[in-house]
């Protein structure tokens, strides 16, 4: 069954439209990558999945008609956003920032053993408990971006260009934590990322967008075996 | 005079700084912009205070019901009017709570006329002697009400998850929204908070000086310049530079023949401008993190 279902996204930037119909699926404990070129829609399409800009179409996200709704009511409802550079909460302390990732949760002893989680999966965060977000480097602001949108135990983990600006040793330490959390936690995931083969390594499904439509779509296997599609759209 | 009457004087008037600069913290630290209308809002609360003692309310249950009347003001504006502006830059909101300031004190001279009136204290006046320096009860009741706020608005901030989800809609709103936080329900909140200690601070300083509508003027000037000496996101500092630019001023306008009365004013104002020079977050301030 379905996480999410997208159908005829239409969005952008006031009168300047971006999508022009974008269809998409993530499915229950799946991972779907968004793959495409720079200015191709990937981010746009994420902002509109999660209520920070105008959009017009279908997003039915866990049988709920999620189109009209806050970005704030979204969140509530399990998709939790790790946005483009650092999304992260700068003047507050990295404990801080996790606790706020679960904040709408009541499970507090829970809450406790998913930060403890956290930590041990990065220890670099560990080491820095007590530091203001802001002031580290870029790389621990994306893991610390990563895991506070996992302290939310989310059904739907969306994630715009997890790699920028990290180490590769670090990028396949993210994703393999990714890769091990979807299963034990049971969260689906979003993909966006430049990175064509790390994300097809880790998907199920891919679509491949060009000028704000889909352009291809089909099992992350399949595309990986296409080198007429990793020419014509992904650069590898 | 002797030099610790100068001290307890100075903290006297610093404790009325205090009072509206830990009203103004407050904003700041859950909204992240500086209310200048704060001092307004606080005054109109007082007055409304006032006019329920008037009609023979006891002056305890006419605060009580005036600070419960500022939270809901505290939030009705900044639902009305500040989210419309929510976002915009700084100097659109400096601008947007300026015209406040200026339509409250019309407000208020509209309804009550702009002459002196007498309000009475929470707390008895009666002398108190230590040594030979003397004060009042007031004094010492006005002391003991904002180490209360500073205790009660260190534990909301720091201990609870209402203080913690304040925080992080004060420092990225939108980032806060992606975590699921009610923004528009938190900003409010701040506002409230914030109409709730300003009128504490009006109630408790209109005694001292009388209530008029001009009242907090100059006393806003101090109290930004304590929030801002203090770090804007430290009740604690707000209070000790308030305390610390009140008894300076004191004690430069009685022992500094060229300060004076006329210059005394200026006094903190120097301060401030001295010690932002030298550690820009302010004594107790955390520095800002700015993204790059």
């Amino acid at each position: 069954m379905a996480l999410l279902e997208i159908r005829d996204l239409r969005a952008g930037y006031g009168a300047a439209e971006v999508l022009h119909g974008v269809t998409l699926t993530v499915e229950e404990g799946g991972t779907t990558a968004l793959l495409g070129a720079n200015g191709a829609g990937k981010t746009t399409t994420l902002r509109a999945l999660c209520g920070m800009i105008a959009r017009r179409g279908e997003i039915v996200f866990d049988g709920q008609d999620i189109t009209s709704l806050s970005t704030e009511r979204i969140a509530r409802l399990g998709v939790a956003h790790v946005p483009q550079g650092r999304g992260t909460l700068a003047n507050l302390s990295v404990r801080d920032n996790l606790l706020v990732g679960a904040l709408l949760r009541r499970d507090r002893p829970a809450v406790r053993a998913d930060l403890e989680r956290c930590l041990a999966m990065f220890p670099a965060l560990a080491k820095r408990i007590k530091a203001a977000a802001g002031t580290m480097s870029g790389g621990e602001q994306q893991m610390l971006a990563v895991c506070r949108a996992l302290m939310s135990r989310p059904k739907l983990l969306v994630l715009d260009e997890p790699s920028l600006g990290l180490a590769p040793v670090i990028t396949r330490r993210v994703f393999d934590a990714l890769v091990g959390l979807r299963a034990e936690w049971g969260v689906s995931m979003l993909v966006v990322e430049q990175n064509a083969t790390l994300a097809l390594s880790v998907a199920d499904w891919a679509s491949v967008l060009e000028s704000g439509r889909v352009a291809v779509a089909g099992p992350a296997a399949e595309i990986v075996g296409r080198d007429d599609v990793r020419r014509a759209y992904l650069g590898t | 005079m002797n030099i610790v009457q100068q001290v307890i004087d100075g903290m006297t008037t610093g404790s009325i700084y205090a009072a509206l600069a830990l009203a103004l913290v407050l904003v700041y630290r859950s909204t992240g912009m500086i209310n200048f209308a704060q001092g307004q809002m606080a005054v109109l609360s007082t007055y409304l205070a006032w006019a329920m003692s008037q009609t023979g309310v006891p002056i305890v249950l006419a605060v009580v019901l005036a600070v419960v009347i500022a939270i809901v003001m505290g939030a009705v504006i900044e639902r009305l009017l500040i989210r419309r502006f929510e976002g915009r830059e700084h100097l659109t909101m400096i601008i947007v709570t300026v015209g406040l300031m200026t339509t409250i004190n019309g407000v208020v001279i509209w309804i009550w006329g702009a002459d002196l009136k007498t309000i009475a204290s929470l707390f008895p006046s009666d002398a108190l002697g230590l040594g030979s320096a003397r004060f009042t009860v007031h004094d010492v009741g006005t002391v003991a009400v904002l180490v209360s706020v500073i205790v009660v608005m260190q534990v909301l901030f720091q201990r609870t998850r209402l203080g913690l989800a304040l925080r992080a809609v004060a420092d990225n709103p939108q980032s806060s929204a992606l975590s699921g936080l009610p923004i528009g329900v938190l900003l409010m909140t701040g506002w409230a908070l914030a109409g709730a200690v300003g009128s504490l601070g009006g109630v408790l300083i209109a005694p001292k000086i009388s209530l008029q509508p001009g009242m907090l003027d100059s006393v806003l000037i101090y109290a930004v310049a304590a929030a801002i000496l203090g770090g804007l996101d430290s009740p604690i500092g707000a209070v000790v530079a308030a305390w610390v630019l009140g008894v300076v001023q004191n004690l430069a306008g009685t022992y500094i023949p060229l300060v004076g009365t006329d210059l005394q004013i200026a006094v903190p104002l120097v301060i401030m401008a001295v010690v932002l020079l030298i550690r820009p977050q302010g004594l107790f301030g955390r520095r800002e993190v700015m993204r790059v």
